[in-house]
């Protein structure tokens, strides 16, 4: 096991030097050594050694303290040992605030070397084992938080890494709850981006007047209200990244305004007459069938091509359902956190219930279903029964927890609906799991026309 | 007949008991014969009168002279106390796969330490860290089981502590790295022929 380290020693005396290095040897390191600073810097400049014994005063030329300096310039994680017959307070707290690991004083004790030694190659061991389970986490399950195994998404986090770089347009597509921001948020982190601004606009939320004033901004009396200049959101993520989200619906007047920002880089702001300059990476997202929409005229075909450069089609989760138990357990981890609620994990027979759902809703669905089952589950394991839910008749229920193309009222509608065939027909629970009081929920039953569905009428 | 492969070369002041009894452990160790060089003196350049201790490395390096062609071992024995620059003492030093390893009794002796003189323990140390150091020489590394010959010790305590052969894996290791090492654990030829 030790063969596989290397130190260097660096001293200018040779008895010093070589003596360490024997005693070293004996103890099963691989042991290397340097005349000089220089010689000292030189080599690991070729290679990085597990740890670096530096000795302190090394005339003349390059001290151990430059020595250190310069070597943990090359490897800042470098472990420096400094080692020194000239011990005084000063140099001791230099070296240490320098960022030595230790400091023997000549001539040490020889257990004292051998267990400072053993101490720091530990230490060094553990980092080395993090940083592969890290690269190996990273690289395979939570790349910018996007949890997957499913080769698919591997290669598009590939992709991903590739492309993040550019300023090109990039058009994420993908059922609603697949994560597409998660990706635009990724793009916009692993590129030289990630310093600036990310801002996210949900094109969907918005009518078409007020969503070119949240684009493009305005200027002071451009419209009733409109009392002083307002950046857009087109300036705000100046020097970094727009994400256009659910941007398949926006009107043929704002295709017309975006392909001209897309193309020029330029805009005017509402009510302005001077040209806005951005320097802004657009990533656009939708769930809509932009080939359809083009078909039937309703979206612009020089804008999807403009839009278009670079396309990321994220699976829904039923094509990734080996994905199911990674991102369930991702979720409890996560949410028993914010919760503040003990859920130590999940039962086989629960993932197997997940696993058979479809999840229509995908992600954002399944992770809703795990607050749920977190939120009213008595055990510290989800169970089966805590996704009675999801394998109920209600199918209505499923599609109540994936909007779509909803209207908040029909989906609140649904929500009632569904609960209540769930609580069959008991409104007080009923009220309970969807966190209103009871007269509120009569109220929107009332509303709603929602009949119960387990009481005669 | 075992060959004549490990040599002993002490210098004036070891008493001549304490190397017969070690003569005998090593021979026993290692299934080798031991013959004694001539007792010497320790070489001028190795005392380092500030420390009031000689240095390893330069008696080491006076040991390996001894050394005959053949591919034999030295173990320089000494009753002087040992150092390396840069460590305050040493029991022992040995060149890594090399042939020249040194001895030194004068911390393994209870008077170091202020107690009364018992040959009989400095005899133990002194066969352990004999069998230790020359164990290097055949590329053996410190052993982690703190029983094993090869375990580091830098205290009296640890020495005592260990049995003067070696745990399992450093026999099979020092089978690996010489044929001509045979193991005290098991049998000789010549014990098998001549019970």
């Amino acid at each position: 096991m030790k063969n596989q380290w290397q130190i260097l020693i660096v001293d200018d005396e040779a008895a010093m030097r070589e003596s360490l290095a024997a005693w070293l040897q004996e103890d099963g390191y691989l042991v290397d050594t340097a005349a000089s600073g220089r010689e000292g810097i030189a080599k690991a400049a070729e290679k990085d050694y597990v740890v670096y014994c530096v000795d302190l005063k090394m005339p003349p030329g390059i001290d151990g303290i430059e020595t250190m300096t310069e070597i943990r310039k090359l490897h800042p994680d470098a472990a420096v040992l400094i080692i020194t017959a000239y011990a005084t307070v000063d140099t001791a707290i230099t070296a240490m605030k320098e960022g030595a690991v230790d400091y023997l004083v000549k001539p040490c004790n020889p257990r004292e070397i051998s267990v400072v030694m053993e101490r720091l190659i530990r230490v060094k061991t553990i980092e080395r084992e993090n940083q592969v389970l890290r690269h190996k986490l990273t690289g395979q399950y939570a790349f910018q938080n996007i949890v997957s195994r499913n080769a698919r998404m591997l290669s598009l986090l590939e992709l991903v890494r590739n492309v993040a770089g550019y300023r090109s347009t990039v058009l994420i597509r993908g059922e609603s709850g697949t994560g597409k921001e998660l990706f635009a948020r990724a793009l916009h982190q692993c590129g030289d981006r990630a310093g600036g601004p990310f801002v996210a606009v949900s094109c969907a939320a918005l009518t078409e007047t007020l969503l070119e004033s949240e684009l493009f901004g305005y200027e002071k009396g451009a419209f009733t209200g409109a009392q002083e200049r307002h950046k857009g959101k087109f300036e705000l993520a100046d020097g970094g990244t727009l994400l256009l989200d659910e941007m398949g619906d926006i009107s043929s007047k704002l295709q017309a305004d975006l392909l001209r920002v897309l193309q020029e880089r330029r805009f005017f702001r509402v009510g302005g007459s001077a040209e806005v300059g951005i320097d802004v990476r657009v990533i656009a997202a939708t769930h809509v069938d932009l080939e359809a929409a083009i078909r039937e005229g309703r979206f612009r075909q020089d804008l999807f091509y403009r839009l278009n450069v670079i396309e990321i089609h994220v699976p829904p989760l039923r094509e990734r359902l080996e994905d199911v138990p990674l991102l369930a357990r991702h979720f409890i981890e996560q949410l028993s956190l914010e919760l503040g609620k003990e859920v130590a994990g999940i039962s086989d027979a629960a993932l197997r219930v997940l696993i058979a759902h479809d999840w229509p809703g995908n992600v954002r669905q399944l992770e809703n279903a795990i607050e749920r089952a977190i939120v009213n589950s008595r055990e510290g394991v989800l169970s089966e029964a805590d996704f009675a839910f999801l394998t109920g008749p209600s199918s209505a229920e499923a599609d109540a927890l994936s909007p779509g193309s909803m209207t908040l009222e029909e989906i609140e509608r649904r929500t009632i609906a569904a609960t209540l065939r769930k609580t069959q027909g008991n409104v007080k629970e009923a009220a309970s799991v969807l966190g209103i009081d009871r007269s509120t929920l009569y109220e929107k039953l009332k509303r709603y026309d929602i009949a119960n569905p387990h009481r005669p009428s | 007949m075992l060959s004549p492969l490990l040599y002993t070369a002490p210098d004036d002041a070891v008493e001549a008991t304490v190397l017969d009894v070690l003569e005998v452990g090593l021979s026993a160790a290692f299934g080798l014969s031991v013959q004694r060089l001539s007792r010497s003196r320790p070489p001028e350049g190795a005392w380092n009168a500030r420390r009031g201790q000689y240095d390893a490395s330069e008696r080491l390096q006076a040991v390996g002279g001894f050394v005959p062609a053949d591919p034999a071992r030295v173990l320089g024995v000494t009753s002087r106390d040992i150092f390396l620059p840069g460590l305050s003492f040493v029991f022992g030093q040995a060149q890594l796969e090399g042939r020249a390893a040194l001895l030194s009794l004068a911390r393994l002796q209870q008077e170091f330490y202020g107690f009364p003189c018992d040959t009989l323990l400095l005899m133990k140390r002194a066969c352990t860290e004999a069998v230790h150091e020359l164990g290097h020489t055949f590329g053996l590394v410190h052993c982690r089981d703190p029983r094993c010959v090869m375990s580091l010790s830098t205290t009296v305590n640890q020495v005592d502590a260990k049995l003067p052969e070696f745990c399992g894996s450093c026999r099979i290791l020092l089978h690996e790295s010489t044929g001509m090492a045979t193991l005290s654990s098991e049998p000789s030829r010549d014990e098998e022929e001549h019970p």
